[in-house]
This record gives C-alpha cells, sequence and structure tokens, in this order.
C-alpha cells in the first residue's frame, strides 16, 4: 500500500517571528516497490519531507496516509510506523553504539519487543544483505572502515524489516567504489524484497543510474516528477535552482547541437554509448568513407 | 597553474603508524598509515591526491601542517622541518587547512569576524586586518555575505567563508581534505571555481583532497594514493588514462572520461584520458567527420 502525501506544509517555528515554511502543499503517491530519487539544493525541504514520512515531524497542514490509514489519527499506532518506514540519516554511522556490531542491528528489533532468537535472527539477515563479511560481526562498530560502518548502519534499520526505506545522502564522502557497492546493495535488496527505496542524494550521476523516478525538491515545492530523462531534460531550469544533470546529458545535448542525430534523453553512460553507437552507425550507412572506427 | 616555481613541499621516506590499542590501553596492533613517501610539491601547482577511504591521503595531508608528526622520514613547509616545534606557528600560517565538514569550522558569529580570526591570532595590525578579510572574502567571492551571520548560509558558503579564514592568513599553500564531500552540485560548483581563483589568480599553491573526479581535471599533477604509498602519480589525463587501474585502486574516473572509454571498447577511436565535455565533443564530431 501506498504512502499518500495530501496537502502536506510544514512551516519550522510556526507562531513565532522567525517562522519558515518549510513545504508547501506537497501532493505526492509513493507507490510500493518503487525505486524514488529525491534531489533539490540545501535548504530546498527534502529532508524535512523524507522527516514527514515516518512521522518523526508532523504536519502543520495537510494528511498523510500510510496503508490507507490517516497517520495523524488520534490512535494511530507511531511506534508501528517507524518500524515500518525506516530512516537512515546522513552520516549514519555517528550513532553507533553498541560494543559490537551484532549488538548494534540487534537494538533495533529488540525494542520492538521480539524474543531473543527472532531479534538475532534478524540482526544476522539484515547484515548479511548489507555484505558485511562475517568476521566483522563481533568487532567493535569503531574499528571498522567508513564504508563497513554506514551498512551497519543501515543494517540497523534493515532489522526491523521495513517496507519503505528512506536513505539520506547514503554514499556522502565515500569512495567511488563504496559508493557504487553501497548503491548496488540497496538496489540488490529493493530487487529481492520489493520494498520501496527513497534516496535523498546530490549526485546526479548516481540518481540517474539507480532510480525509477525522481522528485526534484525547491523551495519547499515539487519542481518536478518523473522518469530520469524527463526530468534531467530540463537541465537548464535545474541549473537555475543550484541542481545539474548528469555529464553525459551536457554531452549529449551538445552533441545534437553540433549537428549530431542522437536522442539527447541518455542519462546513464550506458544509454549515452548506445545512442552514440546508434548514430554512428545510421551516419556511416549514409556518408561514404568510414567514421574512424575499428570495428 | 604551473610556473614550476620553488619547493614548498617536501616530504623524505615519510611514514606515519597510528597506534591501536584496546580499553585497557595496551597495544592491539600498529596501522602504518603512510608509508615510505617521498614527493615534492612547487610553490604555485594545483595537486590533487585521490585514494579510497582509509589509502592515507588524509594522514598525508595533516602532516603539511603539522597537525601529525612523522614515524619515520621528515617533512619540510616551504624549508621548515614540521618536527621543528620553534616553527610550528610559521608552518600552520604557511600551509593552511580546510576540513570536509564547515559548521566544524566557523566559529565567528558574523561573517567577516570570522575570517578575521586567523589574522587577528596573528598580532597583524587592526587596519591591516580588515584589508585582508576584504581582499579574501572578495577572492572567493563571498563580499556581500560579510555582515551575514554564518549559520544563514548555505554549505557552499559556509565553505568558501573557510577558505576565505585560511586565505586572510596569507598562506603559501592551501590544504583542502574533501571540502565538497558535504556539499550540493551548485555548493561544489562554487568550492570548486573558489579555490581554482586562488592558484590562478594568487598563486596559491592547492592541495585539494577528494573523492569527486571531476573535480580534479585542471590540476597540474595528481598523487593517487593506496596503503599509504603513492601507487600513481602524473598529469590528469595520464592519470584518467588508466581507467582500469584506478578501478582496482577503488577510484573512478570523470564520466565523460569513461563514456570515451566506453566507446573506446566498442571500437570507436576516441584518444586517451578525454577530460572535458568540449573535448569529448570536438574529438567525436572530428571522427564522424570522416576522421
Amino acid at each position: 500500500m501506498p504512502i499518500i502525501l495530501d496537502h502536506v506544509s510544514y512551516i519550522y517555528g510556526q507562531d513565532t517571528e522567525m517562522s519558515v515554511k518549510a513545504l508547501k502543499d506537497i501532493n505526492l503517491v509513493l507507490p510500493d516497490g518503487q525505486f524514488i530519487g529525491i534531489i533539490g539544493h540545501t535548504g530546498s525541504g527534502k529532508s524535512t519531507l523524507v522527516q514527514h514520512l515516518n512521522g518523526l515531524i508532523r504536519a502543520t497542514e495537510g494528511h498523510i496516509y500510510y496503508n490507507g490509514e490517516d497517520i495523524y489519527e488520534k490512535d494511530y499506532n507511531m511506534k508501528e510506523l517507524r518500524s515500518k518506514v525506516g530512516l537512515v540519516f546522513q552520516y549514519p554511522e555517528h550513532q553507533l553504539f553498541e560494543t559490537d556490531v551484532f549488538s548494534d542491528v540487534c537494538f533495533g528489533p529488540k525494542n520492538l519487543g521480539l524474543d531473543k532468537k527472532e531479534t538475532q535472527l534478524r540482526a544476522y539477515d539484515a547484515l548479511r544483505k548489507v555484505g558485511l563479511p562475517d568476521e566483522c560481526f563481533y568487532q567493535s562498530p569503531f574499528d571498522l572502515s567508513g564504508g563497513q560502518k554506514r551498512r551497519v548502519a543501515i543494517a540497523g534499520v534493515l532489522a526491523m524489516k521495513p517496507q519503505v526505506l528512506v536513505l539520506d545522502e547514503p554514499t556522502a564522502g565515500l569512495d567511488p567504489k563504496g559508493r557504487k557497492e553501497i548503491l548496488d546493495q540497496i538496489a540488490g535488496l529493493q530487487k529481492e524484497t520489493g520494498m520501496t527505496i527513497i534516496l535523498v542524494s546530490h549526485s546526479m550521476e548516481d540518481v540517474a543510474e539507480y532510480v525509477d523516478r525522481i522528485i526534484v525538491m525547491n523551495r519547499g515545492e515539487v519542481m518536478y516528477d518523473g522518469i530520469p530523462a524527463e526530468v534531467f531534460r530540463n537541465y537548464r531550469e535545474l541549473e537555475a535552482v543550484g541542481l545539474a544533470a548528469p555529464q553525459v546529458t551536457y554531452i549529449m545535448h551538445k552533441l545534437r547541437e553540433r549537428g549530431m542525430d542522437v536522442n539527447a534523453d541518455a542519462t546513464t553512460i550506458g544509454e549515452a554509448a548506445e545512442e552514440i553507437v546508434k548514430a554512428i552507425g545510421r551516419q556511416s550507412r549514409v556518408s561514404t568513407p568510414g567514421w574512424g572506427g575499428n570495428p | 597553474m604551473n610556473t614550476a616555481g620553488s619547493t614548498i613541499v617536501k616530504t623524505d621516506k615519510l611514514a606515519f603508524e597510528y597506534i591501536r590499542r584496546d580499553e585497557e590501553g595496551n597495544v592491539e596492533g600498529i596501522t602504518r598509515a603512510v608509508d615510505d613517501v617521498s614527493l615534492d610539491m612547487r610553490q604555485g601547482e594545483f595537486i590533487a591526491i585521490l585514494g579510497h577511504n582509509g589509502s592515507g591521503k588524509s594522514t598525508l595531508a595533516k602532516h603539511i601542517n603539522a597537525i601529525l608528526y612523522p614515524t619515520e622520514g621528515t617533512v619540510w613547509v616551504d624549508g621548515m622541518d614540521t618536527c621543528d616545534d620553534e616553527q610550528l606557528w610559521n608552518i600552520r600560517q604557511t600551509a593552511g587547512m580546510v576540513f570536509q565538514n564547515p559548521d566544524n569550522q566557523i566559529i565567528g558569529q558574523v561573517v567577516e569576524e570570522d575570517v578575521g580570526f586567523g589574522p587577528e591570532n596573528m598580532g597583524v595590525p587592526t587596519a591591516e586586518i580588515w584589508e585582508r578579510v576584504e581582499e579574501s572574502l572578495r577572492a572567493v567571492g563571498m563580499y556581500e555575505y560579510r555582515k551575514y551571520s554564518p549559520n544563514k548560509l548555505s554549505g557552499g558558503q559556509k565553505q568558501r567563508v573557510s577558505i576565505a579564514g585560511v586565505l586572510a592568513m596569507h598562506p603559501k599553500c592551501i590544504v583542502l581534505d574533501e571540502p565538497t564531500a558535504m556539499l550540493d552540485p551548485n555548493g561544489r560548483r562554487e568550492v570548486i571555481r573558489a579555490v581554482r581563483g586562488l592558484n590562478e589568480v594568487e598563486g596559491v599553491t592547492v592541495i585539494l583532497i577528494t573523492h569527486y573526479m571531476e573535480e580534479i581535471i585542471h590540476a597540474d599533477r595528481v598523487f593517487v594514493m593506496d596503503k599509504g604509498k603513492v601507487a600513481m602519480e602524473g598529469t590528469p589525463r595520464r592519470i584518467f588514462s588508466q581507467v582500469e587501474k584506478l578501478k582496482e585502486l577503488r577510484l573512478d574516473v570523470p564520466q565523460v572520461t569513461l563514456l570515451a572509454y566506453e566507446l573506446q571498447k566498442q571500437g570507436i577511436a576516441l584518444p586517451d584520458g578525454i577530460l572535458t565535455q568540449e573535448e569529448f565533443v570536438r574529438e567525436l564530431l572530428k571522427l564522424c567527420a570522416g576522421g
């Protein structure tokens, strides 16, 4: 069942002189099983938005429905909501605190009131899902590398078996390989379990590579909402609000402007390469000698 | 800008060991974070340091302004041995440092006050402090914000204020340790533009550590660290021509370079190590025109 945001607005410091309208009349449907990317410059409202999804912040106006129920109803079970919509904050490794990795991951399910056996099963399963090697399970989380710590933190949320996993910049500060590993694992999880993934990111390249749908936030409003190719077609407007398109999108547009017959919608390297090879193929059929290739 | 000036940073067989201890303080093991590094950086160069998490690049950087001291070997900054305590303040004034998180570096209530903190601590006369604050803020494009409270600024703006704060101490060299890791695309662009300006206009030696490959295509030289050693060294073009080797070192190449590489694999004869979009478009169109 989807999450529905119906006319959601949020004001920080309402009824004070410093009040700031962080979200303005947001209407969104987040269906099950989608891989959604949220982009926006610092202060655009994206983190405020995702904190609404599990009730950490309460909208000043509007309604949020999860599985058809209004989460602001008086007797709504917020605790259950928080186990179903898991939120992984920025730099989640700062929240690790236990003496060993395994106990840290057990913390969430234990708090849900599960018995010891189920707790441990879930912790084990979650650590396997994030690809942490077994020999790390009984180490102190503080002795792990940055990428490993982050995986432990993600496992801590996964162990609650959420149906929706929200990750706020899960790859910030990681090296390129570490970024790819974490995102591959998240994508794998999504395929395997069918859970909804909501990825907040500053990397247009990562978003283009992994998600099915992009929501662009600007000044507390949804500016664009669509598949990557559609959204990044508006690269000039995105730049005006402090964002960008992936580098390959710019290249495709430049090639097109300079007269090459390519579809400029490519947003990933794979798509761009395929498009260019096709365009060259078409061209070499019509014009005579080769184009410098060695097939 | 590569004017091949005099040596500003030199390391000779530099090694640094972290000693890991358990809760009782007993030695558990030793990690050699930097291992036998000998290198030279010249005044006015734009140097980039790449390396995966844990490769030793930050540890190396912290030797340049004497936050860490070598376990073995020597580091000289503008001819001063960093182990010489008497030179400590001169070294820190010569080589300034900017860190990843802007919120941990800003202390002033007002932007200009924050930027003036460094020179004031050095005992610079008041009139000159104001001159330095103004020129530093102008150099990073933050002069209009001089009266702002730093907590009203975006990440990129805060980071530029941090850079201005270092610049106001008139360093010969500035070390930036992942200054853009926490920023949005616009913030990253602003900071990198400011850093390039310092190097090209002000002639400050820049040592930039980053995980974003696109940020260093304009560097004069790149050092790639792995297991505490310098694994590769060269111009960005030379370094980024070695896609497979970089991937082995857990790194990457800019998207443009990677696209060219993918096309090469499919038989399209683009040259190695293409770094910019313009270059890519030019080379591809050249091929299409009948190469």
